[in-house]
């Protein structure tokens, strides 16, 4: 009957309407929303739109949403690396709770995890207070930007790592080890090599997440102008001040921003699942 | 995929739990590593994730409790707070069906056919992953506010969306459109059409064939997806924010109403709405853990 593989024909029921359905759907809710910002920013004339986007205050905040982003994804895949290691190539009391808990910045509301980062990392917080005599301030600066967009990010690298790791053959690392490499050449030559793929769509993940959050990042930063303003927050300043079409020219700056991290992720994956056979 | 989803839909899907105990590898002299090694990289890992996860968990119910039980006891009955709740219930209740519907029925049209442009179909379901919650807020403010021409049309029709309730939700669904389709199409993808053709071939009619092949196989997953999904509508911030126009008592749902707390220095009222919140997300992380170990007592059958 049905040919495995046959690509026009199938006999379960429902195809057109569904397909329907959700190309309808998809265009009310996602893409006609994202076609009126191009459509308001092609109101605007060139000179305008890049007076606004490079601005020097609105730079500073690329320069800071970016170079965060950048800095807490790369921490998060080094420690993500180890967390996912842990997981999978140890057993320790609490596993199934660290388990559990890498997932809270998914699940946790941003706002809840942005007062409650400011509370510990606040000069008189748990944190805080152990960090000042250091001379290390790290609420109200852009050092904690990047505290936030680390916990943000955290998940990221960990879920596309672990499975990946669970999967490798232990066979592998037996004939390398067998054929003499220590255990940190296995590692390194034979394991690592596996694991880059997870590891750069964690990255890229964690990066593109980072890059537009909001939430968290504004109670501990301090909003300080040309210091510690990031990009989504200079969107809603703007809107304060009535000027829909300054806060346009901005999102569509981060819209392509996001196009192109999209593909660059899928690019990623489908890259990722030729090498393990697997796909995310 | 840029995701939440995708990574814990792995998860889900594949992982199942005998593999996570370590000891296979631990027992296997070519895959363990001396014991400097493994203690190191277990200090560097838990103290990570006790330092950026465990922490501010904590300090979210200690800084709520701080001042005592009435002071947490009346932040969370005052009935702004009580309004906030309701608002941010309403909003998850008209959400989630909303993307529940849309999630099943792009899973069953992505898992079960092959057609063209199946891949782009798939990032463009991913696109709210990637986009900044406060460019979704804006995108819906040019939409229905007063500038743009529908918005002028709805005024003369006095709909009002922005600053409204309708606002709020749509700004909602748009964040977690992607959620529950996410969840289920690897899902159905790994289980393949074979039983359901089966179902047809013997005479089954389409919804019978859904509900009695097709859900009972998903439902786990169909749940986590919910669970999620749920969790994400009544967090979200940012896109919420720009439509909400933060109106006490109308317009605010309890992420907003945590942040205008904290603003006005009231920290452990603040932390008293914020703890509500948390303690979902607890929850949704427990509910997790149930469906993933049922998911793998299935898989160990």
């Amino acid at each position: 009957m049905a040919l495995a593989g046959s690509k026009n024909f199938s006999v379960l029921p429902g195809f057109g309407p569904s397909l329907g359905y959700t190309l309808v759907y998809l265009s009310l809710i996602v893409l006609i929303p994202i076609a009126a910002v191009i459509l308001k920013t092609l109101e605007m004339d060139w000179a305008s739109f890049w007076a606004t986007v490079s601005a020097p205050r609105i730079v500073a905040t690329y320069k800071l949403s970016f170079g965060a982003a950048l800095l807490a994804a790369t921490i998060n895949s080094f420690f993500g690396l180890a967390l996912a290691w842990a997981l999978v190539r140890y057993s320790f009391p609490g596993k199934k709770i660290v388990d559990a808990l890498i997932d809270l910045p998914f699940a946790l509301p941003t706002a809840v995890a942005g007062i409650a980062l400011t509370a510990v990392y606040a000069p008189n917080g748990w944190l805080g207070k152990a960090l000042e005599p250091l001379g290390i301030k790290v609420a109200f600066t852009p050092l904690g930007v990047l505290v936030a967009l680390i916990f943000i990010g955290l998940p990221f690298v960990v879920r596309t790592v672990q499975p990946i790791l669970q999967d490798i053959e232990i066979e592998l690392e037996e004939a390398a080890t067998s054929l003499g490499a220590s255990r940190g050449q296995t590692f390194w030559y034979v394991v690592l090599p596996m694991l880059w793929p997870a590891l750069l769509t964690g990255f890229a993940l964690a990066f593109a997440r980072a890059v537009g959050e909001y939430g968290s990042v504004i109670f501990i930063a301090g909003n300080i102008p040309m210091v510690s303003e990031i990009t989504p927050l200079m969107i809603i300043t703007k809107l304060e001040q009535y000027d829909v079409q300054g806060a346009t020219a901005i999102a569509v700056v981060m819209l392509i921003f996001s196009f192109i991290l999209l593909l660059a992720i899928n690019a990623l994956q489908s890259y990722s699942a030729k090498r393990t056979g697997r796909s995310f | 995929m840029t995701s939440a989803m995708v990574t814990s839909t792995t998860v889900v899907a594949d992982q199942p739990k005998a593999k996570l105990k370590g000891t296979k590898f631990e027992r296997n002299s070519a895959t363990r590593e001396p014991a400097w090694v493994k203690y190191t990289v277990l200090t560097i890992a838990l103290l990570f994730f006790a330092l950026f996860l465990v922490v501010p968990l904590v300090a979210v119910f200690y800084e709520a409790l701080r001042q005592g039980m009435t002071v947490y006891w009346q932040a969370l009955v005052e009935p702004d707070a009580v309004a906030a709740l309701k608002l941010t219930l309403l909003t998850a209740a008209i959400s989630l069906p909303i993307n529940l519907v849309f999630g099943v029925t792009a899973a069953w049209a992505i898992a079960k056919f092959d057609f063209r442009g199946k891949q782009i179909l798939l990032t463009l379901i991913d696109l709210p992953f990637s986009i900044s919650p406060v460019v979704v807020g804006l995108m819906y403010l040019l939409m229905f506010g007063s500038s743009s021409w529908l918005g002028r049309w709805l005024i003369d029709h006095d709909i009002t969306i922005i600053f409204a309730v309708p606002g709020i939700v749509l700004a909602t669904v748009f964040i977690t459109f992607p959620f529950i389709a996410r969840e289920l199409i690897p899902l159905m993808q790994a289980q393949g059409r074979e039983e359901e053709e089966a179902a047809v071939v013997l005479g089954a009619r389409g919804w019978q064939v859904f509900w009695h092949i097709t859900l009972p196989n998903i439902k786990w997953g169909l749940l986590y997806g919910v669970i999620l999904c749920n969790a994400r509508a009544m967090g979200e911030f940012g896109a919420v924010s720009v439509v909400s126009g933060h109106i006490r008592g109308m317009t605010n749902t309890l992420p907003l109403h945590v942040e205008i707390l904290y603003n006005e220095y009231q920290f452990s009222a603040a932390f008293a709405v914020a703890s509500l919140l948390a303690l979902l997300a607890v929850i949704t992380l427990v509910i997790k853990s149930f469906v993933e170990y049922q998911h793998d007592k299935k898989m160990g059958e």
